[in-house]
C-alpha cells in the first residue's frame, strides 16, 4: 500500500525542501554561492592602510588590540553596498563596537563623498586601493562583515548586504556586554 | 559567399576578445607554464565557474598579480595554494585535496554507481525468479 503514496509523498518532501531553501534565499539568509571562510575561529589579518577621511592618517589594526571591532568591506561601486549603508549607521549608533571600514579597489575622492551624503557609520576607514589587503581577509564580494573579538580572532563572517535583523541573529550573541543589541 | 564572409570576419573578431591576460606574465617558458597551469587551476571566487586565467573581474586580476609575484619570489606551487587556501578555503582549488571533509566528494561517484549497480541487481535477480508470472512490482 505505502508504494503508492512513496512518490508522492517524495516529490512533497523535495518540493517542501526547494520551497524553503528559495524562501531562505530571498530573506537574504542562504546564498548558494557562499564560501565558508577558513578565517573563522583564526586570527584576523592584520593591515596597515592610509585612511580614506585623512589620507595623511594610517589606520593601523595594532590599535585595536584588546578590544572587539566589526570590520566591513565596501567599496562606492558596491550596489549591495548602498543597500546595507543605513543598516550599518543604525548599527553604528546602537553598539559600542567600532565598525572599521576598509574600502576595497576605489577612489578616495568617490568614497569622502558617498560617506558625506550618506553618513559614516565608520570609526574608521582604511583604503585598500590595490585590493591586497581584502585578499587577505578572503573577500570575494563586498559587501563583507566580519566580527573580530577581544583577542583578535575572527568570529563570525557575513557575506551580501546586512540588515538589523541580519546583524543581530548573525553577530548579536558576542556582543553580549558591550553594549550591542 | 557575403554571408560567409562576413561570418569568417566576425569569428576572427571574436577571437581577440577570448584573451583576458594581455602579453606573457613571464619571459621565460618554464615559469610562464608555471603561472598559466596555476592559474587554470583556480576557481574564481566572483564568477563561480571560471578559472582566474578565464575570468575578467577585478578580484581574478588581483589574484593573477598575486600568483606571478609569488612565482616571481620563487615560491612553489605548493606554497601559492596554501596562500590562497589560507584564505579562500579548498573551494578555490578546481582539484581538491582528499581530506576528512572531503572525502565525501571524492567517494560520491563511486558511491553513486555502488547504489545504481546494487539496486539494479536486486530489480534483475527478483524479476529473473519469476520468469512467467506477473511482475511482483505490478500491483492486484
Amino acid at each position: 500500500m505505502w508504494r503508492h503514496f512513496a512518490p508522492a509523498a517524495a516529490f512533497l518532501a523535495l518540493g517542501g525542501l526547494f520551497a524553503f531553501a528559495l524562501m531562505r534565499i530571498g530573506q537574504g539568509r542562504l546564498d548558494v554561492h557562499e564560501i565558508r571562510s577558513p578565517l573563522l575561529g583564526r586570527p584576523a589579518p592584520t593591515f596597515v592602510l592610509p585612511s580614506v577621511t585623512d589620507p595623511s592618517r594610517l589606520v593601523d589594526t595594532k590599535a585595536l588590540a584588546g578590544r572587539m571591532y566589526v570590520v566591513n568591506v565596501w567599496g562606492t561601486w558596491c550596489g549591495g553596498c548602498r543597500e546595507e549603508h543605513s543598516a550599518l549607521m543604525a548599527i553604528a549608533h546602537s553598539t559600542t563596537v567600532p565598525i572599521i571600514g576598509i574600502d576595497w579597489k576605489d577612489d578616495g575622492q568617490q568614497a569622502r563623498l558617498y560617506l558625506a551624503q550618506l553618513g559614516n557609520p565608520y570609526q574608521q576607514v582604511a583604503a585598500d586601493r590595490d585590493g591586497r589587503v581584502a585578499i587577505d581577509w578572503g573577500v570575494y564580494g563586498a559587501p563583507e562583515t566580519f566580527l573580530v573579538s577581544s583577542s583578535g580572532v575572527v568570529l563570525e563572517k557575513q557575506v551580501g548586504p546586512l540588515s538589523e535583523a541580519l546583524w543581530a541573529e548573525k553577530f548579536g550573541r558576542y556582543l553580549q556586554g558591550e553594549g550591542g543589541s | 559567399m557575403t554571408r560567409w564572409l562576413a561570418l569568417a570576419a566576425l569569428s576572427a573578431l571574436c577571437s581577440t576578445a577570448l584573451a583576458i591576460d594581455s602579453g606573457a606574465a613571464f619571459p621565460d617558458a618554464e615559469r610562464q607554464a608555471r603561472y598559466d597551469h596555476l592559474t587554470s587551476q583556480l576557481r574564481c571566487l566572483v564568477c563561480q565557474n571560471q578559472s582566474i586565467a578565464d575570468s575578467n573581474a577585478g578580484l581574478a586580476a588581483d589574484l593573477r598579480r598575486e600568483v606571478q609575484e609569488m612565482i616571481a619570489a620563487g615560491k612553489s606551487d605548493t606554497e601559492i595554494k596554501s596562500f590562497l587556501t589560507a584564505r579562500y578555503g579548498d573551494f578555490v582549488l578546481y582539484d581538491p585535496p582528499l581530506t576528512a571533509r572531503t572525502v565525501l566528494l571524492w567517494a560520491a561517484p563511486a558511491l553513486l554507481v555502488l547504489i545504481t549497480v546494487g539496486a539494479a541487481t536486486r530489480v534483475i535477480l527478483r524479476r529473473s525468479r519469476t520468469p512467467f508470472g506477473p511482475d511482483p512490482d505490478e500491483p492486484g
